[in-house]
């Protein structure tokens, strides 16, 4: 534990790449495979499921620490984190003994699920008393659920790569999908034989870099395919030895949760994978992306979800056609089979992705400005002759976005953040005018900079009109230009109105309060 | 009317008619220490510790009135005892005891118990009233022994030097920065390079007798110096300018009390946090107001309402008092002028 403990905490610490990808390689070269294993499956986000409730167990951290509960509640305020906070709170421990990892994970966390309330508590007790520091803090983090490392899945590809001589493709396909943390996984990661026989296994995804020069410097129109950028759950089809998978970008397996899709998926012919967007669809027409949300999360799908929120895959690419990989096929040709696969399938709930037709720049240019209009976030542009790579990769896959939607308006409430902006107020709630009154229609926590946020943070403290817990309200004084992506009639906000991803564009200490937007330019944009 | 109270200009006197630490110029002024939220500009007479004399000049000025009294040596302010006791916080840093008709009031100023090198350690004086700062007033602080910081700051500068990189440490130009020195003098870290708000702070320390580790002024290197390898101590303030380009690779940390969370090192954006604080942790400081007998306890400072609470529900007469002081920030102390970054 405490070599992981290291690990943890050298990745935590530092900000740069090249050092947190070290800090892998030298523990997946000389880890024990089963805590190696285990490390892989934390670094590349797996959780245990919460083991204690969290109220319990802080309660128990309140005992051992002697401390009441406002206290610890001042505490948790301070630090913004509970699994820090009670790390922090408890006395230091008293053995150094070291137990590895994947003993700490299958002997100490797992069996507590089985436990009853007493046992729990005298179990964790004692592994407060055996861990200290950071040790602590990520036993904390396990038994809550909410352990994360700093480090995202094509960094631990590149570190395993770097450790192990496989190529980063390979690695990635094997640890997509059901990846077991086990001695024997994480010895397997590094054979070299690399036919893999797991059906179930989902290529990594293939992602675009956002446009951020003229699109004119992409060269020619003719080595371009555009298609309209949809705002859905990005997802692969798979259809292997008689099964169907379906895996959602976060490397979710959500078969059950579309059925339309999957039932259609039955059809296809074994090793057919196709990457697409999963959309609500209805009456031909896309729906707004706060109606999926409503099927995201639910495992049972009962009452009118599925005739309210129908869904269809809108095809993007085709990966894997009679048991051949493909990806490597040009972009042209992987389209061309494409149709043919899904033409085949003769199913409704596949629907090739339209090809946007463009002769020039400008007539793309036309089609991207009227990207909206077909409920679509913009333009993917990509290069005809591109095969489809692994991870987000710059030059053949550009993601072309419209501009947020943007309006100015007026923070009315903070409130203190979490983690890194603890005890910092970095969330705030904005309003507009309605006549002559100041309504709340969003909430935003990113786009500022740390300077700003001090120096808001500061002005915050100093012009609270009054405290409702954490949160505090304003004097209506600063004026933000906001943006947004989308928006919608809602009966659940105040201001009737729901914005999807607000964030801060702006402060915009050039305007007054009174200069702000009113609900009817909001409206306006309905 | 209590022997001291809280005025528009600060902590005051008003049958000796001096201020504590004032916040405004005022006649007379009582030192506890030299810190911009402590030591303030334009008063007409400051009384500070003879070990703190040489700082405060530095930053008040050449042309300020400054007494200076030994430890322990009792003056008379109008009928007033006044005397000044160690608070161990940095070089000079006093705690001021005000005795008159027989009741004793102590004002902390800021203050630690844990020993450090660099100024006399902190001394227990009984009182019937305590003013204390709370900056670190919550449980989850506690610091770890100063050895274990100072050894995992060396590993760390040793592992820069080996990849090639300089270790530019921050801390408060004026204790911390000296503090470090101090713990780093005698180890096999070197070479050190200092920012100027740091150097000459360092000259006043080694005249009152502190052994600091050999330092080097930084921006006396001449332009392409290679400063691989090295260690720069700087104040917090230098992060992220323009000065700090010379050093080519660093890698950089930050010593404080704030250290001990996860989430202000994390918005601070350093390398590495360390968790060293010349302000009390929690247990020395209910440790030591206990000691001090006192039966009222005011807190000025700091995380002030959960201290106050504590004592209460065991009894003591304690109270918030709303003070401009602020001990250790977690954002930077407001630098006097003359102390800004010198390219």
């Amino acid at each position: 534990m405490k070599r992981f403990a290291l690990l943890f905490a050298t990745i935590d610490e530092t900000t740069r790449t090249n050092e947190k990808i070290d800090a892998m390689v030298g523990y997946f070269r000389s880890a024990d495979p089963a805590d190696a294993a285990w490390a892989v499956w934390f670094l590349s986000g797996g959780r245990p499921k919460r083991l204690i409730p969290v109220r319990r167990l802080a309660a128990w951290a309140m005992d051992e620490a002697g401390v009441p509960e406002w206290l610890f509640s001042e505490c948790y305020d301070a630090v913004g984190d509970l699994a820090e906070a009670m790390s922090l709170l408890l006395p230091d421990r008293e053995s150094t003994a070291d137990l590895p990892l994947h003993r700490w994970i299958t002997e100490r966390l797992l069996p507590l699920a089985t436990r009853g309330e007493e046992e729990q508590r005298a179990s964790v007790v004692q592994c407060w008393r055996e861990l200290g520091g950071t040790e602590r803090f990520i036993w904390n983090k396990l038994i809550t659920g909410g352990f994360r490392v700093g480090v995202s899945q094509q960094l631990v590809v590149r570190a395993l790569a770097k450790a192990t001589g496989v190529a980063e493709g390979v690695i990635a396909h094997r640890l997509s999908g059901t990846w077991v943390p086990r001695a024997e996984s994480f010895t397997s990661l590094s054979a070299s034989e690399t036919s893999d026989a797991d059906i179930s296994r989902p290529y990594p995804f293939f992602l675009a870099y956002p446009l951020e020069e003229d699109v004119e410097a992409l060269g020619s129109p003719a080595e371009w395919q555009a298609e309209w950028k949809w705002d859905g759950i990005r997802a692969q089809v798979i259809r292997r030895d008689g099964k169907t998978f379906i895996w959602s970008r976060g490397e979710e397996l959500v078969t059950e949760r579309y059925p339309e899709i999957a039932g259609a998926a039955d059809f296809l012919p074994d090793g057919t994978v196709l990457d697409g967007e999963i959309m609500p669809w209805k009456d031909g027409t896309p729906l707004a992306f706060a109606q999926l949300q409503r099927r995201i999360g639910r495992k049972s799908l009962g009452g009118s979800i599925l005739t309210d929120v129908p869904v269809v895959l809108v095809a993007y690419d085709l990966l894997e056609v009679a048991c051949r990989d493909v990806r490597n096929e040009p972009l042209a040709r992987r389209r061309a089979m494409l149709t043919d696969v899904i033409s085949a399938s003769r199913s409704a709930a596949f629907i090739p992705s339209p090809v946007v037709r463009f002769a020039s720049w400008g007539e793309a240019r036309s089609a991207y400005a009227s990207a909206r209009e077909q409920s679509a976030e913009g333009l993917m542009l990509k290069r005809m002759d591109s095969a489809y790579g692994v991870g987000r990769r710059k030059g053949a896959w550009w993601k072309w976005k419209v501009q947020p939607f943007t309006v100015d308006a007026v923070m009315i409430y903070a409130q203190a953040g979490h983690g890194r902006r603890a005890s910092l107020n970095t969330d705030y709630t904005f309003a507009v005018w309605d006549d002559g009154v100041l309504v709340p229609f969003a909430k935003a926590y990113s786009g500022l900079t740390d300077e700003e946020i001090r120096d808001l943070d500061r002005w915050i403290r100093a012009n609270t009109v009054e405290k409702f817990g954490p949160v505090r309200h304003v004097k209506p004084v600063h004026v933000f230009e906001l943006g947004f992506e989308g928006i919608q009639a809602s009966t659940r906000h105040k201001s009737g109105v729901a914005v999807r991803f607000p964030r801060i564009l702006r402060w915009r200490t050039d305007k007054r309060p009174e200069e702000a937007d009113t609900i009817a330019t909001l409206r306006a944009l309905l | 009317m209590t022997l001291l109270r809280l005025a528009e200009r600060g902590l005051y006197c008003e049958a000796g008619d001096f201020y504590i630490d004032p916040w405004q110029p005022v006649q007379r002024a009582v030192i506890t220490h030299a810190h911009g939220d402590h030591a303030r500009w334009g008063s007409d007479r400051y009384l500070s510790s003879r070990e703190g004399a040489d700082v405060l000049r530095t930053r008040m000025g050449p042309g300020a009135t400054i007494r200076a009294v030994d430890y322990g040596e009792a003056i008379d302010v109008n009928g007033v005892r006044v005397s000044l006791h160690p608070a161990g916080h940095i070089l000079g840093s006093a705690q001021v005891r005000v005795e008159h008709h027989g009741e004793v009031w102590v004002a902390s100023g800021d203050y630690k118990t844990q020993p450090d090198p660099t100024c006399t350690p902190f001394e227990l004086v009984r009182c019937h009233t305590f003013i204390t700062e709370s900056t670190f007033g919550l449980p989850i602080y506690r610091w770890p022994p100063d050895s274990e910081v100072f050894d995992a700051m060396r590993a760390w500068w040793r592992s820069n030097r080996d990849h090639g990189r300089a270790s530019l440490l921050f801390g408060y130009a004026l204790g911390k920065a000296q503090r470090l020195l101090a713990g780093l003098a005698g180890a096999d870290v070197g070479p050190i390079y200092t920012h100027g708000a740091v150097e000459r702070l360092n000259r006043d320390y080694r005249h009152t007798g502190v052994r600091l580790a050999d330092t080097r002024y930084a921006s006396e290197m001449p332009r392409g110096h290679d400063f691989a390898g090295s260690l720069i101590v700087a104040p917090p303030s230098a992060a992220g300018s323009l000065w700090v380009r010379r050093f080519g690779t660093i890698s950089t940390g930050f010593a404080s009390g704030w250290m001990r969370v996860r989430g202000a090192r994390r918005r601070r954006a350093v390398d590495r946090g360390f968790v060293l604080s010349d302000h009390v942790d929690w247990p020395s400081l209910l440790a030591t107001i206990e000691a001090t007998g006192a039966e009222r306890v005011w807190v000025t400072h700091g995380t002030r309402e959960p201290l106050v609470r504590w004592l209460s529900e065991r009894g003591v007469d304690a109270r918030a008092v709303a003070s401009q002081w602020k001990g250790e920030e977690d954002t930077d102390p407001v630098e006097v002028p003359g102390e800004e970054i010198t390219a």
